[in-house]
C-alpha cells in the first residue's frame, strides 16, 4: 500500500448526503476478477448518460474541480458492503474522503485500501463546502502525523485509531502487519490443541 | 466469569495491538466464487503464498445454475467466476468441492454437513451468512475480500472486540411453529439493527430443544438483525450430530474433543452487554410484509398502522392490511437458512397427498449434493413430483438471483431464505419471508394462509 503522511491537494466537492455504494461502483460493474480499473466507472450513472455521453453537470467531468481528496455530504458509503468502492475511489485517484459520517464497513474497507476518510463536524463540513464554492482552486492540506486538515485558518483535528494511522503512516496494511507477526502466529500455532 | 463468547476469542487472542485490536487466529475459511478471486489476485501480485491451505475449503454456490449442471455453465459471467475459482483451487492446492461434486452444495450448508464445523472453532467465509456455522459453539462471521486475503496469507485477521448480547426463549413451542417463526419473530422485536456491534449468544429450554439443522436457522438470521454473528453453546445435540460426519475426530480423538467442548458454555455469573428474554408461547408462524427482515408479523396479525410506506408500496400492500387469503405466485424453498433434509422432510409430510394450486410455481432447492441425495433415498422427491413441485440440484439460486432463477417484477413469493430486500429475487420481485412449513401450505392452496389451521 502506498504511504500516506501529507497530502496537499485541492478537492472535488460532492455535495450529496447518503452516497451508497451502487451510486459509487453500480452492480453491473462488479464482474471482473481483479481490483483495478473500477476508477473508469466510479460515479458512472452520474457521469455518463444512457448514450455514455459526458454528464456536464457532474463534478468529475467539471475540469474546474480536480484533486486527491473527495468531499462528500453526511452518510458516505452506506449500503452494499462492496469492497469495489474503495476499490473504484483509490483507481480513480482519490487518497482522502471527507464527510461528517462514513458507514462502518466503508470505512474499514477504505482503510484497508489506502485511503483516508476523514470525519468531520456537520458545520465544519459546511464551512469545507464554502470554501470550494467561493475558490475551486482552493488547496487543502493533510498532516497525518498530526491529525490535521487544514485549509487556510480552518484547522480541524480529526480523529483515527493509533494502529490504522501507522499502517497509513508506514504505506502498511493489515497484511504487512500480519505478515510481520508470522512468528507470534506459528507460535500461537504450536500451541494450540485442535480437535 | 466469562461469556461463551469470550472464552472461544481469548482462546484464539495471538497478540494485542497498542490501541486495543487483537490479532485473531482463524481455524476454517470457508471460500467461494463470487468474493474470493481478487484476494487470490492480490495474494499473487504481491507473491504471498496461502499460508494454510488445508484450512480453506472450497465450494461453487452463488452464481451457478440449477439445472443441467453436468454442462458447462452458459452465462458467461458465472462461468468466468466459476472457473476462476477452480484454477485457483488447483493453483494453490485447495481442497474445492466444485459443480457436481457429491460434497457440492451452499457453504453454509456444507460446513456442518461434512463435519468441518465443530464446537470452539473460528470460522469465516466472504459471505454474511456465515453466522449459521455458530449454531456448533463456534465464533463465525462473515469477512470482506480484504479480509479474505489477510486470512489467506496468515490465518488471522485484527479485529475489535465485538459487545456481547444474549437472547433467552423459554418454554414449549406451539404446533406448526418453527426455528425460522422463532428468529422472524426475534427480529422483528429488536429491529434490522437491534442488534449492530454485537455478537449474540441464544440461550434457553426452547433453543436447547431444537435440533442442529433447527439452530443452525436461527444463527443463519443472526445478521439480518444486524449482529455479528450469533452462536449457541454446544450440548448432546451438537455432539450427535457431529460423531460419525467425515471430518469429524474418531474414536478416542472424539472423546477427548466432547470433554473439550463440554467447557463451552457461558459461566453462571457471565455478565453480557445486553440481555433480551422472550417466552415460547408468544411466538405464532411468522411472515415478513415489508422490504427489511425485520417488517414481519405473526401470520394472523395485521400489517401495522406505522409501517413504512415506501416498503408496502414497493410490495403492494397496505397498512392494517391481513396477508392471509393473499395470492401469491411462487414459492421458493431453499437457501442456506432452510434448505437441509429435515426443512425438506416437513415439506414433503405436509404435502403428501396434496397438490399445488395450478396458479403457483414451487421451486425447491436443496442445499447440498448431500442433501439432494438424502431426498432422493428417502423417495421426497416422489412426493414433491407428485405435488407438482420442482426439485432443483444444488445452489444459492433464488435467494440472491444472481443465476437464472429469479421472481419476475410485481409477483409475489414466499420465500424460506433470508433476505427480502427490493429487488433480491429479481428486479421488483416481492419476498415474503416465512418457514417451510408456511411456504409449503401457501403453495398448495396458492394464498398465505395460517398453516395451523391445516395440521
Ligand atoms: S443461500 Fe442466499 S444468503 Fe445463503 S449464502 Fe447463498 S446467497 Fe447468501
Amino acid at each position: 500500500m502506498e504511504k500516506i503522511s501529507r497530502i496537499k491537494s485541492s478537492a472535488v466537492p460532492i455535495h450529496i448526503e447518503n452516497i451508497d455504494t451502487d451510486q459509487i461502483i453500480p452492480a453491473r460493474f462488479l464482474k471482473s476478477t481483479t481490483k483495478d480499473g473500477f476508477g473508469e466507472n466510479l460515479f458512472y450513472d452520474w457521469r455518463y448518460d444512457n448514450n455514455e455521453n459526458a454528464i456536464g453537470d457532474f463534478v468529475l467531468n467539471n475540469n474546474l474541480y480536480n484533486g486527491k481528496i473527495l468531499i462528500a455530504g453526511n452518510n458516505f458509503g452506506c449500503g452494499s458492503s462492496r469492497e469495489h468502492a474503495a476499490w473504484a475511489l483509490y483507481d480513480y485517484g482519490f487518497r482522502v474522503v471527507v464527510s461528517s459520517f462514513f458507514a462502518d464497513i466503508f470505512k474499514s474497507n477504505a482503510l484497508n485500501n489506502g485511503i483516508l476518510p476523514i470525519t468531520v463536524s456537520p458545520k465544519q463540513l459546511d464551512v469545507i463546502f464554502k470554501k470550494i464554492e467561493n475558490n475551486s482552486r482552493q488547496t487543502f492540506e493533510v498532516i497525518l502525523e498530526d491529525q490535521l486538515f487544514i485549509a487556510d485558518d480552518l484547522r480541524i483535528n480529526f480523529e483515527i485509531d493509533a494502529y490504522k494511522k501507522d499502517c497509513l503512516l508506514n504505506g502498511l496494511d493489515d497484511i504487512d502487519y500480519l505478515m510481520n507477526s508470522m512468528d507470534e502466529i506459528k507460535e500461537f500455532e504450536n500451541k494450540q490443541v485442535i480437535f | 466469569m466469562k461469556t461463551l463468547f469470550d472464552k472461544i476469542w481469548d482462546a484464539h487472542v495471538v497478540k494485542t495491538i497498542p490501541g486495543g485490536r487483537e490479532v485473531i487466529y482463524i481455524d476454517r475459511h470457508f471460500i467461494h466464487e463470487v468474493t474470493s478471486p481478487q484476494a487470490f489476485a492480490g495474494l499473487k501480485k504481491r507473491n504471498i503464498s496461502i499460508y494454510r491451505k488445508d484450512k480453506v475449503i472450497a465450494t461453487a454456490d452463488h452464481n451457478v445454475p440449477t439445472k443441467n449442471q453436468h454442462l458447462p455453465i452458459k452465462d458467461p459471467l458465472s462461468k468466468l467466476q466459476v472457473d476462476t475459482l477452480t484454477q485457483n483451487c488447483l493453483e494453490n492446492d485447495i481442497t474445492y468441492f466444485g459443480l457436481g461434486h457429491e460434497k457440492n452444495g451452499i457453504v453454509h450448508v456444507i460446513g456442518p454437513e461434512l463435519g468441518i464445523t465443530k464446537p470452539g472453532m473460528t470460522i469465516v467465509c466472504g459471505d454474511s451468512h456465515t453466522s449459521t456455522h455458530g449454531a456448533f459453539g463456534s465464533i463465525a462471521f462473515g469477512i470482506g475480500t480484504s479480509e479474505v486475503e489477510m486470512v489467506m496469507a496468515s490465518q488471522c485477521l485484527i479485529l475489535n472486540k465485538p459487545k456481547k448480547m444474549r437472547i433467552t426463549v423459554n418454554g414449549q413451542l406451539s404446533k406448526g411453529v418453527s426455528s425460522k417463526d422463532i428468529v422472524l419473530y426475534i427480529i422483528s422485536k429488536l429491529t434490522v439493527n437491534g442488534a449492530t456491534g454485537y455478537f449474540v449468544e441464544y440461550a434457553g429450554s426452547t433453543i436447547k430443544s431444537l435440533s442442529m439443522e433447527e439452530r443452525m436457522t436461527i444463527c443463519n438470521m443472526s445478521i439480518e438483525m444486524g449482529a455479528r454473528g450469533g452462536l449457541i453453546a454446544p450440548d448432546e445435540t451438537t455432539f450427535n450430530y457431529i460423531k460419525g460426519k467425515e471430518y469429524a475426530p474418531k474414536g478416542e480423538k472424539f472423546d477427548e474433543a466432547v470433554a473439550y467442548w463440554k467447557t463451552l458454555a457461558s459461566d453462571v455469573d457471565a455478565v453480557f452487554d445486553h440481555e433480551y428474554a422472550f417466552d415460547a408461547s408468544d411466538i405464532s408462524p411468522m411472515i415478513t410484509y415489508g422490504t427489511n427482515p425485520g417488517q414481519g408479523i405473526k401470520i394472523n396479525d395485521f400489517i401495522p398502522e406505522k409501517a413504512n410506506t415506501k416498503s408496502l408500496t414497493y410490495m403492494g400492500l397496505e397498512n392494517k392490511q391481513s396477508l392471509i387469503g393473499k395470492k401469491i405466485q411462487h414459492v421458493f424453498i431453499g437457501s442456506c437458512t432452510n434448505s437441509r433434509i429435515e426443512d425438506f422432510r416437513i415439506v414433503a409430510n405436509f404435502i403428501k397427498g396434496k397438490r399445488k394450486a395450478d396458479h403457483i410455481s414451487a421451486l425447491i432447492v436443496p442445499g447440498s449434493k448431500q442433501v439432494e441425495n438424502q431426498v432422493k433415498k428417502e423417495g421426497l422427491d416422489k412426493i414433491l413430483e407428485e405435488a407438482g413441485f420442482e426439485l432443483r440440484e444444488p445452489g444459492c439460486s433464488a435467494c440472491l438471483a444472481m443465476n437464472e432463477d429469479k421472481i419476475s417484477k410485481g409477483e409475489y413469493c414466499v420465500s424460506t431464505s433470508n433476505r427480502n430486500f427490493e429487488g433480491r429475487q429479481g428486479p421488483g420481485s416481492r419476498t415474503l419471508l416465512a418457514s417451510p412449513l408456511t411456504a409449503a401450505a401457501a403453495a398448495v392452496y396458492g394464498e398465505i394462509v395460517d398453516v395451523r389451521e391445516y395440521i
